[in-house]
């Protein structure tokens, strides 16, 4: 079944089962593979994309419920004011190691500075508990996510 | 240390210390397409080929007519920042920025690409500084020494008066200067230096401060590469369900509902396995819960951990093959003042790396391609070509970042199996697991079984050390020289060699294998276990002589001044002795593994109902000469983390045979909201470089578990910690 969703600001039509996890539409059937998979329960946030900024665990998101929606990945966070912010704080404070939930860490941390210039570390605990860091990368995601946010301007 | 104990058994070919002898270690000519090609052999790196055949190099710098310079080195990125401190070693001494090192992959190749330490082509064991930090240095040297020849033979003045900086030569006399891709084919004909002197630590530029890690630009925008990202043309995606009992086979499948799912393509049935190839994941996810299969479960079809467990337990009861022996510990028991008895053991631990495993297969007729991130990519390539029934030399593996390797990925069998189905399917198919395949078919850190005795005299000063545990040897399945008269020096590193002074101690190893559940490394191996229960035991013996548990450490600590040294400084960065809340409290720990003295002091609060919280880790560590000082304190960082997930969430249980745990629900990480705050605190020396990559992992369990005694009263004995019984009495 062909359907259409708005990705990063392109209208892409795709033929498969409506209740197709938008993760795997993103990876396997267009190609973006910044999107990564943990998973597939939403248990870890390594897929995390925006719908209409807001943070989405795409495992779980069937493609048909998306309608027309604006879908942003990773692949684009840095043209949003927040996006660019975390991610020359992530660069700034060395935050990845194997880096592979940091696309998740960085979509869960750009949609909490965008709706929340300033946060709290009781902010930031809600807000990034649900992405899990193997590695341990925490103390820095905290330290970055700070940095972004006083790094001035409005939280984008 | 294992690695280091097994290359001491073959004959000496390291360079000498104080100068190069570049016979059998170096060589220096012309690059395909120009410029300058150093080709080195690392000490230990071929064995007996070798000396049999000559010169055998495994690592290579070219510099280009560019001024690139590039390093092919056998390491791999897995997180650790190798990425970046190998390449800091050759710049230090070949006077170029950072920036302009360029590593790349090594192929497979078992002859060439052998890690020193390891014996075999593998990033593993935290050794990759170890290994490489006098001979790429030495290279580095060497190709600086011919590039200031080649720029003064050009200028015809004294090399002595030529500088190397930052990819040039000058000639401050003369105000000339020449970069190093201009001089590199001169510097190819140049003969090669017999000994060139390494830089002072105190004239290092880049050792010792923090870099860049070269791999982050494209980790933090999506571009980053892994396994699990490649797409070759055509590629199909496949998922799998394995036997859940191990050993287990496929009895009949009925794939009609499977095969009618829309993008599934194809259904491969194996002996103990099936798979479902598609177009996507979701559609290869879909067939896969649409298939039905019927197990022949085979002979563990009723195995449960707690008979693992008793059996260990039992095993104990004999006497192992010594692994250490200092003094009589028999008499020294017997006329003990106070004899301190207890009995240990840890669970089995999923490596749960981020990036499930994964590997994308081509298999043609005449050769077979592989994609995968690997920590040992000649084991892939042999695994591969085994499977597939190919030659070794029509096996192409393509290595690729690493979403996590913590030991998994020195393993093969997701290689294997990858080769398995692609035998079956025409074109490219990528393999995926799905998490709960990922944790359910995990090779696991072993279980062990620890029973420990010691004797204190009048003073509470320990006379007698007694310590007995079983387990499996990963080292003797994996690398079977390793394992020697029942011992392995992995499996027993952290019982052995402590940095206390006892009189009398006497180590045993009993090595059994437990049915139906396959063992692998795991982040710091044999010490993930060993200091725990030898640093949870000192703390029963300090606790046994009424004395504070860092004083007592320290007044073992005379010999080890290194050892002594961390512990104070732990001790005083935490506040050691300051008072806490009740039910708080701080818990200490002291190591020396992988050539890294470590100690940590964990502060934790328990809660009414037994939830333990630590709140604080502060470490410090000697791992003797720094080489990217950022590097190491975000390894600390991240092995405390992975510690704390252990103690606190980490078992894997087997009930009728199967894994209990699925996914990140029942096999639970720490996440932000749980993590303490950590301090780093380094001491800095000449010393030779200790490994960092896994240290910390073992250091800071029994800093929280002793922590939790100060705090409770409550000792400890068993992994993970069991907040029912650290519920506050009514």
């Amino acid at each position: 079944m062909a359907t259409t969703i708005k990705v990063n600001g392109i209208n892409r039509t795709v033929d498969v089962d409506s209740d197709t996890a938008l993760l795997w539409v993103l990876r396997d059937v267009l190609g973006m593979t910044g999107t990564k998979f943990g998973c597939g329960m939403a248990l870890c946030g390594a897929c995390t994309v925006h719908v209409d900024g807001a943070p989405t665990r795409s495992c779980i998101t069937p493609v048909d419920s998306i309608g027309g929606s604006a879908i942003r990945t990773i692949e684009a966070i840095g043209a949003t004011p927040a996006g660019a912010k975390i991610q020359k704080a992530w660069l700034d404070r060395e935050v990845p190691q194997c880096g592979y939930c940091q696309s998740g860490q960085i979509m869960s941390a750009s949609a909490l500075l965008a709706s929340n210039p300033r946060p709290t570390d009781s902010d930031i605990d809600d807000a990034m508990s649900g992405n899990i860091c193997r590695c341990g990368t925490y103390v820095r995601i905290r330290e970055a996510i700070k940095q972004a946010a006083q790094s001035g301007g409005q939280g984008g | 240390m294992f690695p280091d104990q097994i290359a001491s058994r073959t004959p000496d070919r390291s360079p000498s210390a104080n100068g190069l002898s570049r016979r059998g270690f170096l060589q220096a000519g012309a690059a395909a397409g120009g410029g300058l090609m150093l080709s080195l052999s690392l000490p230990f790196a071929s064995g007996e080929a070798q000396a049999a055949e000559g010169f055998a190099p495994n690592a290579f710098i070219r510099i280009a007519g560019d001024g690139q310079i590039v390093l092919t080195m056998p390491y791999v990125e897995m997180g650790q920042g190798t990425y970046t401190s190998i390449p800091m070693l050759i710049a230090e001494e070949l006077e170029v920025d950072l920036k302009q090192v360029r590593l790349e992959h090594a192929p497979p190749n078992e002859e060439l690409y052998a890690n020193p330490l390891l014996g075999v082509q593998a990033t593993g064991n935290s050794n990759a500084v170890r290994a490489a930090w006098q001979p790429l240095r030495q290279a580095g040297a060497v190709a600086r020494t011919m590039l200031v020849s080649a720029a003064a033979k050009r200028w015809n003045v004294d090399p002595a008066s030529c500088r190397a900086r930052s990819g040039e030569v000058r000639h401050a006399p003369t105000g000339r200067s020449m970069g190093y891709g201009e001089l590199a084919a001169d510097a190819a004909r140049m003969p090669v230096p017999e000994n060139v002197a390494l830089k002072r630590p105190e004239d290092f530029r880049l050792i010792g401060t923090p870099a860049k890690r070269l791999d982050t630009p494209a980790k933090v925008n999506g571009t980053a590469v892994y396994g699990i990202d490649v797409r070759p043309s055509g590629v199909k995606i496949a998922t799998l369900a394995q036997s859940p009992v191990f050993g287990g086979r496929v009895k009949s499948v009925n794939d009609a509902a499977a095969k009618a799912v829309n993008g599934v393509r194809q259904i491969v049935r194996l002996d103990d396995a099936v798979a479902v190839v598609a177009d996507h994941m979701g559609a290869a996810k879909k067939g896969l819960a649409a298939l039905q299969i019927e197990w022949d479960d085979g002979p563990h079809a009723r195995l449960t951990t707690d008979d693992i467990a008793r059996e260990l337990e039992q095993a104990t009861l004999k006497p192992g093959a010594v692994a250490q022996n200092i003094g009589d510990v028999g008499p020294a028991l017997t006329g003990a003042a106070t004899k301190v008895e207890a009995t240990y053991q840890v669970p089995f631990l999923a490596h749960a790396t981020m990036e499930p495993m994964n590997c994308t297969v081509h298999v043609r007729p005449d050769g077979c391609e592989v994609w995968v991130g690997s920590q040992a990519v000649a084991r892939v390539q042999a695994a591969a070509a085994k499977t597939a029934g190919l030659p070794l030399d029509k096996v192409v593996v393509h290595n690729h970042l690493i979403g996590g390797g913590f030991g998994r990925r020195l393993e093969s069998d997701g290689a294997a199996r990858a080769v398995e189905i692609a035998k079956q399917v025409e074109g490219p198919v990528k393999v995926v697991w799905t998490r709960e395949e990922d944790i359910q078919h995990d090779m696991y850190r072993p279980y062990w079984f620890d029973r420990l005795s010691a004797g204190l005299d009048k003073d509470g000063k320990p006379v007698a050390w007694n310590h007995r545990f079983a387990g499996s040897s990963v080292i003797a399945r994996w690398l079977p020289p390793g394992y020697n008269n029942g011992l392995d020096p992995d499996t027993t590193e952290g019982a052995i060699n402590l940095v206390y002074a006892f009189p009398n101690l006497h180590v045993e190893y009993l090595r059994v294998e437990p049915p139906g559940i396959p063992t692998a490394f795991w982040r710091s191996v044999g010490p993930s276990h060993n200091v725990f229960v030898t640093e949870s035991f000192m703390d029963e013996l300090a606790a046994a002589a009424k004395q504070d548990p860092v004083a007592y450490r320290r007044a073992l600590l005379d010999k080890t001044p290194r050892a002594k040294a961390v512990l104070e400084l732990a001790a005083e960065k935490a506040g050691w002795g300051r008072p806490l809340p009740p039910r708080s409290g701080r818990g200490v720990s002291l190591q020396h593994v992988f050539a890294t003295y470590m100690a940590h002091v964990a502060e934790v609060e328990v809660s009414k109902e037994g939830a333990v919280r630590v709140r604080r880790v502060v470490c410090a560590v000697d791992c003797g000469t720094v080489v990217n000082p950022d590097t190491v304190e975000a390894q600390i960082q991240s092995a405390v983390i992975f510690g704390i997930t252990a103690a606190l969430h980490g078992e894997i249980t087997l009930k009728n045979g199967r894994v209990e745990q699925t996914n990140f629900d029942t096999y639970q990480m720490l996440r932000i909201d749980e993590a303490p705050a950590i301090e780093v605190h380094i001491v800095r020396n000449v010393e030779a470089p200790g490994g960092m990559g896994e240290a910390g992992t073992s250091a800071i369990v029994p800093a929280v578990t002793n922590a939790i005694f100060a705090a409770t009263g409550k000792r400890l004995r068993k992994l993970p910690v069991d907040p029912a019984a650290l519920k506050q009495p009514a």
